[in-house]
């Protein structure tokens, strides 16, 4: 099966009701190794067992930009080549990715709370990832306030795409400002800086997470198909009775003529 | 017993809470897919077909 296939609705909710089971089934094996690798990994020299935060924290803040990569391909998707499901995915994606990126500032307050001594700091990572939560929130609420989803797809697409500038200033907030949190020890230059114990089951963890965002989006990409399926065929209905109505109207009027 | 020394109330709460908001997550999804389909077999039990002539419901 193409990528030209899967423009097909009908063919990609097929291809979803072979694949999300496994998919699923995937993702919880993934994610007990994770947990259970996770459990296991030792304390930190300076930190203690507060490192296991990191196991949560990190998978969550990677998928917290990742989705609104996902987001401003399918936007290029929608504006560009104007692929039938590509504001599906979007649209699928935003509070998917909102749950993410709350989860990554939630996780990073309660570790930075013994870490830091506080749970809050308006330094330049925080912030951009705040931002980043707000945009969500409001591509969210540009989706709801807007009737016609294909003019709200062309409208979130363009704000998803100015928004794509922050993935960048997120990524290097911390070597381009002075800020409380630590620089990138995973994906930098060099190689990671972190002990196998920890990175073992972080990656663990990262995949487990990204499977999961993985089921969660098809899943949620299924239920927009429906929800327009739905949608055109309560238009269908409703302009069936509004055509109905008329003729009775009209052929009751034709009748009041016909006796005068 | 697994130890997680003076500052277990942050660990246990954020495992909690990412906990929490995946089967918050998922129980939406499936939630929002029953809802779906409960809507469009009742628009398939009122006669309203697709242009195709498939039922709502149909797959491929």
């Amino acid at each position: 099966m193409s990528l030209i296939d899967l423009a097909n609705p009908t063919r990609f909710l097929a291809l979803t009701a072979r694949v999300l089971p496994w998919l699923a089934a995937a993702t919880v094996i993934l994610l007990t190794i994770g947990l259970y690798q996770s459990a296991l990994a030792p304390d930190d020299y300076q930190q203690g067992a507060t490192v296991k935060i990191m196991f949560i924290h990190v998978p969550n803040a990677w998928l917290s930009m990742f989705v609104w990569g996902v987001m401003s391909i399918a936007s290029l998707g929608t504006l560009v080549w104007r692929h039938p499901l590509a504001d599906v995915a979007a649209k699928a994606a935003a509070p998917i990715g909102a749950s993410f990126t709350f989860l990554a500032l939630l996780t990073g307050s309660l570790w930075g709370r013994p870490m830091w001594g506080t749970y809050w700091e308006w330094d330049a990572r925080l912030t951009s990832v705040l931002i980043l939560f707000l945009m969500y929130l409001g591509l969210m609420a540009l989706w709801r306030a807007v009737d016609d989803p294909s003019r709200a797809a062309r409208a979130a697409a363009v704000l998803t795409l100015v928004g794509a500038i922050n993935l960048p200033i997120i990524k290097f907030s911390v070597d381009w400002w002075n800020t409380l949190h630590q620089p990138a020890s995973v994906m930098r230059m060099g190689g990671s800086s972190l002990d196998k114990s920890f990175l073992i089951p972080l990656l663990l963890m990262a995949i487990a997470f990204t499977l999961l965002f993985v089921t969660l989006h098809l899943a949620a990409m299924r239920n927009e198909i429906l929800r327009r399926r739905v949608r055109s065929l309560q238009m269908m209905q409703a302009s069936r009775v509004a055509f109905s109505s008329a003729g009775s109207r009209e052929g009751s009027a034709s009748n009041e003529v016909g006796a005068a | 017993m697994m130890s997680l020394g003076p500052y277990a109330s942050f660990i246990v709460t954020s495992y909690a809470a990412a906990a929490l908001v995946v089967v918050i997550l998922i129980g939406w999804i499936v939630l929002d897919y029953r809802n779906q389909t409960r809507r469009l077999r009742e628009l398939d039990r009122s006669g309203v077909t697709r242009r195709s002539g498939r039922s709502a419901m149909d797959a491929p």
